[in-house]
């Protein structure tokens, strides 16, 4: 066991792990935070996606122990209390889930890639960058659509 | 129409929970005191099991229990089932090997269950699996099914020998051959439908848990019908009586199909569950996903068209081998059979048509029911034979189509479908316009300017949707009926609730149901809530597959909603002093005709609950009604694609310039925007 700590979601917590634990069980089983979902444990699909000191990371494949002291967010820290945050907004407004597994890592990416590529996102460059996040539902289009919606609501 | 009504563009209900991560999938339950399961799965194709020794692996740390197959022969488990009964050509019963939950005597398939390993973590349950000693008797692998279909191939089970299943068919042959005497061209194509995996987002999971108090066993699992799993874990595997066993689907993350089955994994935890009294909780890597969940197609075909001097088919004959892997999953048997030739007429007048098709086990992982399963397949075969038929006679495949489509309804096809109604030609029509077929010969040239070639080619589906009128599908060997049940509980203050056997996993129940609520009682769909997935709340239902929420489950919601109609009618005339027949409903209000008298949905619904206005000797109180529906026919939706494609023939490299489908339809849930831009499809 080892000890590590982080800031998930605005606040501070710590707890003791087996080394081999991956970010995503430590999210989802020790802190209950399901929000953050696994859908293929090889970095292939992106359900996983949470905010890594600022950069979307896939968390199952990141030890939990490499991210002490980080600051970690996930899909439940990104609305501002009850206001939802503008992609989670364009994400239901554009009907860009169905089941909504791969949701959460979607938004999560979404929100990476206007963070590092603006707010003026053509289709061709969000299909690009979302490539590391797979839907099996939705057939993409109303992700794309959702994506570019959303990007330009975050520079409000 | 109500503002949240049928075709309106509302937000989705469910969204909320899904968008801030608070959905609840069954790998997100953990029940105090949980254990974790991990299957050791088989690495071979085919083997006899020698010998299990599990002592090394009981002492690892964390272990709570070992079991194999062994355990379940003791406890008299039963084995997983395949529900539906199909006959040989001479009628005979098909052939079908036993399936135990944990592999007794022989692994069949790589992935296949030889033991399980409860232990307080997962990751101990592992460790401890990899002390596990297995001795195998490696048999010969059979994965092809011409191979497995050959004389002095091993056997994968006593029971089938020859490795077939089944030798089925359908159809007059002898009216088929007749056909191809007298035709002027024979068309013939050979196909091979691939298998694939169905890979749902949400991997499978389950966590069974034991009430010692009440002797009582509940099932979390991903379930595409709940009610479904618990009849055959109760029936047919034993493990409790129905009213003794609880199956919950919470949000089910996509199924495919593939989560219509029942399986080995969810069957031993919720046994498991009762062995150690602790919740027993299996979520599947991805990789098992690959392995052990029921995969899809995996056809060869040989088929032929018989067509006359004028370009009309005069008939078909198909010959397929379908692959049914080692064990026959749920419903296996008839998604190559039943689900597939009667619906090769395509949207083709076709006079005589003939199938057979053989079943095969091979050492692969079972095959079973994958979007739209066996009704693709037979698109696939009809559609292609109509490409190749009108290139091998020189005609344009779209003219070649509508000169052989179904004009009159209903139409009887000689393969048991009834179409009810259509306009084929005019999707086709539709569809070529929007796809700008015309301009194909000027976009073609310049192509070939640029050194590129380019094509299109078409599509035109049917499918028999709205799975099924329980007699019919009765007489064909399914072993439950197809019907669904709906209950609508109005609350004193109008809000609504529906309990419906449906079940979503991605559909939106949650919106397209309230909808139907919203449109007939005039109250918005925020007072509409939707109640599935658990079968302690909901009585019965079939769950969802086969496109049958909306044209089955919605049904039996509006069957009810008539009788909370009919109800609350009596209820306002009471109120409103006047007799029932003068009572009108309209836009949420009740009225009296030729009045200005009126009352809204939901006072009358608390003067239901109040029964202040009538004595119990004239209407009973409260306003909740229930209905099962049973459709009377399928339902034929039919449309058409057109792609087209431009081909690098240096590079192989093939790029989809425009995808055009036409489907025809009303929609329920309309998009609340325009599209992304102009030109796309
Ligand atoms: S679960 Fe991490 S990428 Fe799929
Ligand atoms: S919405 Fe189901 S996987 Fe994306």
């Amino acid at each position: 066991m080892a000890t590590v700590t982080m800031t998930v979601n605005g606040k501070q917590v710590s707890a003791d792990v087996d080394p081999r634990t991956l970010l995503v069980q430590f999210l989802r089983e020790t802190l209950r935070l399901t929000g953050t979902h696994v859908g293929c444990d090889t970095s292939q699909c992106g359900a996983c996606v949470v905010h890594l000191d600022g950069r979307a990371v896939k968390s199952c494949t990141t030890l939990a122990l490499s991210c002490d002291g980080a600051t970690v967010t996930t899909i439940e820290g990104l609305a501002n209390g009850t206001t939802l945050h503008p992609m989670q907004e364009a994400f239901r407004d554009n009907h860009g889930l169905q089941c909504g597994f791969c949701t959460p890592g979607m938004i999560m990416s979404a929100v990476d890639i206007v963070n590092r590529k603006g707010h003026d996102l053509d289709e061709h460059t969000i299909r690009e960058e979302l490539e590391g996040n797979i839907c099996r539902c939705t057939g993409y289009h109303n992700i794309v659509k959702a994506v570019g919606a959303g990007a330009k609501a975050m520079a409000k | 129409m109500s503002a949240t009504g049928i075709g309106a563009p509302v937000r989705r209900k469910e969204d909320f929970r899904f968008i801030t991560g608070k959905g609840n999938y069954t790998d997100d339950i953990n029940r105090p005191g949980q254990a974790h399961a991990f299957f050791l799965r088989s690495p071979h194709a085919h083997a006899t099991i020698k010998a299990i020794d599990t002592k090394a692996a009981a002492k690892m740390p964390g272990v709570v229990a070992i079991f194999t197959g062994e355990d379940i022969a003791a406890d008299k488990v039963g084995g997983l089932i395949c529900g539906w009964m199909i006959h040989n050509k001479d009628g005979s019963p098909m052939a079908a090997g036993a399936h135990p939950a944990l592999a007794q005597g022989k692994v069949r398939y790589v992935g296949d269950h030889v033991a399980v390993v409860i232990a307080d973590t997962l990751a101990q349950a592992r460790d401890a699996a990899e002390k596990i000693t297995v001795s195998y008797d490696v048999l010969p692998a059979v994965v092809d099914m011409n191979a497995a279909l050959k004389k002095g191939t091993v056997q994968i089970h006593e029971a089938a020998p020859g490795n077939r299943v089944y030798d089925w068919h359908l159809g007059d042959k002898a009216a088929a051959d007749a056909a191809f005497k007298t035709a002027k061209h024979v068309v013939k194509l050979d196909l091979a439908n691939n298998r694939l995996i169905p890979n749902a987002m949400e991997p499978r999971a389950a966590v069974g848990e034991y009430d010692a108090g009440n002797d009582a066993l509940t099932l979390h699992t991903t379930s595409q019908n709940p009610h479904v799993a618990r009849l055959v874990l109760s029936a047919f595997i034993g493990l409790a009586p129905e009213h003794k066993l609880r199956v919950i689907a919470p949000d089910v993350g996509g199924g495919f199909g593939s989560k219509i089955f029942i399986y080995a994994e969810e069957t031993v935890c919720v046994w498991a569950a009762r062995k150690v009294n602790r919740p027993v909780k299996w979520t599947a890597d991805r990789t098992e996903a690959f392995l052990a969940d029921a995969h899809g197609r995996d056809h060869l075909t040989h088929a032929e068209m018989a067509i006359d001097e004028a370009g009309k088919i005069t008939g078909l004959r198909v010959s397929t081998k379908a692959n049914l892997g080692a064990y026959l999953s749920t419903f296996s048997s008839s998604v190559p059979t039943y689900l597939y030739a009667p619906l090769l007429s395509g949207q083709y007048d076709i006079p005589a048509i003939y199938c057979e098709v053989e079943g095969v086990y091979t050492t692969t992982a079972p095959v079973d029911a994958y979007r739209g399963a066996g009704r693709p397949e037979a698109t696939f075969v009809i559609e292609r034979l109509m490409e190749v038929a009108a290139r091998q006679l020189g005609q344009d495949p779209a003219a070649f189509r509508k000169k052989n489509f179904v004009r009159k309804f209903p139409h009887q096809t000689p393969v048991i479908m009834c179409y009810d109604a259509g306009d084929y030609n005019a999707s086709l029509t539709k569809a070529m316009a929007l796809a700008d077929v015309k301009g194909l010969a000027k976009r073609k040239r310049e192509s070939a300017r640029n050194g590129k070639l380019r094509g299109l080619g078409y599509s035109a589906y049917i499918e028999a949707c709205g799975i099924a009128p329980s007699q019919a599908v009765g007489s064909l060997g399914a072993g439950v009926g197809l019907w669904e049940s709906a209950e609508v509980r109005v609350n004193p203050i109008g809000t609504v609730e529906i309990l419906t056997g449906s079940h979503s996993h991605g559909q939106g129940h949650e919106t397209t149901f309230a909808q139907l609520v919203s449109d007939r009682l005039g109250i918005p769909i925020d007072n509409v809530s939707v109640v599935h997935g658990d079968t302690d709340k909901v009585q019965f239902g079939m769950g969802t597959y086969g496109s049958r929420s909306g044209a089955v489950g919605m049904t039996a919601i509006a069957k009810a909603l008539d009788k909370i109609e009919a109800k609350a009618k009596k209820v306002a005339a009471y109120v409103l002093e006047a007799s029932e027949g003068d009572i009108d409903f309209k836009n949420g209000h009740f009225s009296v005709k030729g009045t200005d008298k009126t009352i809204d949905f939901g006072s009358v619904a608390l003067q239901a609950y109040i029964a202040h206005k009538f004595t119990g000797a004239q209407l009973e109180p409260g306003l909740k009604e229930g209905a099962f529906y049973d459709p009377t026919n399928f339902t034929f939706p039919a449309g058409v694609h057109i792609c087209e494609v431009e081909i690098d023939p240096d590079t192989g490299v093939t790029r989809v310039d425009r995808w055009t489908a036409v489907d025809p339809g009303k929609g329920i849930l309309m998009s609340r925007w325009p599209p992304w831009g102009p030109g796309r499809h």
